[in-house]
């Protein structure tokens, strides 16, 4: 067996330890009995409570909810038509330019999306009067845009691997295409539309930047919230919301990697080949 | 039986498919008949699988036209053609029961579900799959899953069941027991079934009737018997079965002899032919190995072309035997021979100087 070198070993502990000593240590603060942050002051769950009382941050969370909801189901609906259509037409003229555009907005600078996004609704309110104020459906119509960009990756990379010849058998015994798409397809895509639904989410849930931009008065979501008290001050329920927003994060991001890494019944696999 | 008498059942007139400037398939003509098991055979490439998808309905033909019982399905989608294909990769649903791949095709027909049930059970007993109707195809061995695809596509009953290289992806011994489950089937139900196969033995051994396919044309139709032993050219003799071919210019026509003559063999060869070919035109003559008689003594030579050589080298394989000849002049011929008699010791044995001789009746002439 080859010896851990020890020095290897610090490098790594000291990697994590930058990634989650931080997250860790607001997890734990969010139990704290104490007023101060800093100080811990026993066991107690009254942080937790006082989120309840809470009437602002009840409301920004159910926004920030409602938004991820409708912008994951929208992005995803989009995004798979633009994953199946780059997906056949592959005597597209020019589909690796669109394939490449498609995918630009997952390193564009965020700053950049929501300030182009936020002209774009400013001019289409000053042409054709809509959207009359910024607010939740700016916010969502932004979320969407940048999640569609996920979820073709995602289904894209399920339909590159997916049996063509699937489609054309069940075509061939009396499928119509309409019938073949959701007697075949879209089971077939289905765990890559449900991790591209729950990346979105996610997506959606976290972003604080483009939201900032694209937002009006009265819709603030979670993270704004958040950002927003922290400037004044960090109180300690402050940590309790972000260890919520933690477990809830872990726990969608464990699903969708458990759902889209499953050996899913991808393409039929040649039988056990004996020669050729 | 094969039907002869009436109209064929499919009727391919001068079907043309090209991809950008690739011709697949060039100005083919073939009729399938009613009730016969007949085989496409090719090398990959040679477009017998576009002409399959044509047949199909998954591609449309550039020019020509497809009459499936008479009736013109050039334009008809796949899912309305009277035409079901069996998949190269068998494309079993993975999401779905081995019950509910089979009934696919009838659910899509709106057949009333309590039919649905007695006609998946019936094509799983005659698969014999019945214990696995519960399974997913993932859960199936290769063999297994090649059943359920034939089951599957021939739950409704086609006219025409077309068949991707049904054996290729089985294991030999496999390959063998399928063959015959392929063709009693096929002689049970008396649809049409037409296989796409690259491979000569399969086709011979399963076909009535094989089409040998090359650059997208058609070399020869005909029984496996007339596409072996009267290969209509130089393509076809080589590419089914094992042959010697040699070039060679008339010498003489009489009658329905003529006589070659072979520098490669450095002889005079007979054959017997119909063709009216002038004297000094050139022709091709073969020879199929197990046609030649291999003897140390010389031979009878009426009726019998002749020439001598040495064993260069053998294959013994038990019930026969395979040698490789070589002419004082380096040409080499191949001559196979069944071991009739049971001996240890072989009668022919290596640097061997022997005579091969044929009938003149076993020359094949091949002008093209």
């Amino acid at each position: 067996m080859k010896r851990r070198s020890p020095m290897l070993m610090t490098i790594v502990a000291f990697g994590y330890a930058l990634l989650y000593v931080p997250i860790v240590s607001v997890v734990i603060y969010s139990f704290n009995g104490s007023r101060l942050v800093t100080l811990w002051g026993g066991f107690s769950l009254r942080w937790y409570a006082s989120l309840l009382a809470d009437k602002d941050l009840l409301g920004a969370a159910l926004l920030s909810l409602r938004i991820a909801i409708v912008s994951a189901t929208f992005a995803t609906a989009l995004g798979a038509i633009v994953a199946l259509a780059l997906h056949r037409v592959n005597r597209l003229r020019g589909r690796l330019l669109l394939s490449g555009m498609i995918t630009a907005p997952l390193v564009m600078p965020e700053i950049i999306t929501g300030l182009s996004l936020l002209f774009l609704f400013i001019s289409m309110a000053d042409l054709i009067g809509w959207p009359a104020s910024r607010g939740a459906t700016t916010i969502t119509i932004a979320h969407i845009t940048f999640s569609m960009a996920y979820v073709v990756v995602v289904v894209r990379a399920r339909l590159a691997a997916m049996d063509e010849s699937l489609e054309e058998a069940a075509m061939d015994l009396g499928g119509r295409p309409v019938a073949v798409f959701f007697d075949i397809t879209v089971p077939m895509l289905l765990p890559a539309l449900v991790s591209g639904w729950l990346l979105s989410f996610t997506l959606s849930l976290d972003d604080l930047v483009i939201s900032s931009f694209v937002s009006g008065p009265g819709a603030t979501t979670l993270p704004m919230l958040i950002f927003a008290k922290v400037r004044l001050g960090v109180t300690p329920d402050i940590n309790a919301i972000t260890t919520i927003i933690i477990a809830l994060v872990v726990i969608i991001v464990v699903a969708a990697t458990i759902i889209s890494g499953r050996r899913g019944p991808v393409a039929a696999r040649p039988a056990d080949a004996g020669g050729q | 039986m094969t039907d002869t008498t009436s109209t064929p059942l499919v009727q391919i007139r001068e079907v043309t498919k090209r991809f950008g400037n690739v011709t697949a398939v060039d100005r083919v003509s073939l009729d399938f008949l009613r009730n016969e098991l007949f085989a496409i055979l090719g090398s990959s490439g040679c477009g017998k699988t576009t002409l399959l998808r044509l047949l199909a309905g998954f591609e449309q033909p550039t020019s020509g036209r497809i009459l499936i019982d008479g009736v013109d399905a050039t334009d008809v989608p796949p899912y309305d053609r009277p035409v079901n294909l069996m998949f190269q990769s068998y494309a079993l649903f993975p999401h779905m029961t081995v019950a509910e791949n089979v009934a696919y095709g009838l659910r899509k027909e709106r057949v009333p579900a309590a039919r649905i049930r007695e006609r998946v059970a019936e094509m799983l007993a005659m698969v014999k799959l019945e214990p696995l109707a519960a399974r997913k195809p993932d859960k199936l061995s290769g063999g297994e899953k090649q059943r359920v695809a034939l089951a599957r596509a021939l739950v409704k009953r086609p006219k025409l069941l077309l068949l991707d290289e049904p054996l290729a992806a089985l294991d030999k011994k496999l390959r063998q027991h399928t063959q015959f489950e392929i063709a009693n089937l096929q002689y049970q139900l008396g649809t049409t079934f037409v296989v796409v196969t690259h491979d000569q033995g399969e086709a011979m051994t399963l076909a009535s009737r094989i089409a040998v396919m090359a650059d997208g044309r058609i070399a020869q139709v005909g029984t496996p018997g007339q596409v072996y032993e009267f290969p209509a050219n130089r393509y076809v003799a080589g590419f089914v079965g094992n042959i010697n071919l040699f070039e060679g210019r008339v010498t003489g026509v009489d009658g329905g002899r003529m006589s070659l003559r072979c520098e490669a063999l450095g002889v005079e060869l007979a054959v017997l032919s119909d063709e009216a070919i002038a004297p000094g035109s050139a022709a091709c003559v073969a020879v199929r190995p197990e046609k030649i008689t291999l003897s140390r003594q010389a031979p009878e030579t009426k009726d019998r072309n002749l020439v001598k050589g040495t064993v260069w080298d053998l294959a013994y394989f038990g019930d026969q035997s395979l040698y490789r000849v070589r002419l004082k002049n380096g040409t080499e011929l191949q001559v196979s021979a069944q071991n009739l008699r049971r001996s240890a010791k072989l009668t022919v044995e290596w640097d061997d100087e022997v005579y091969l001789s044929w009938e003149i009746a076993s020359t094949i002439l091949l002008l093209s």
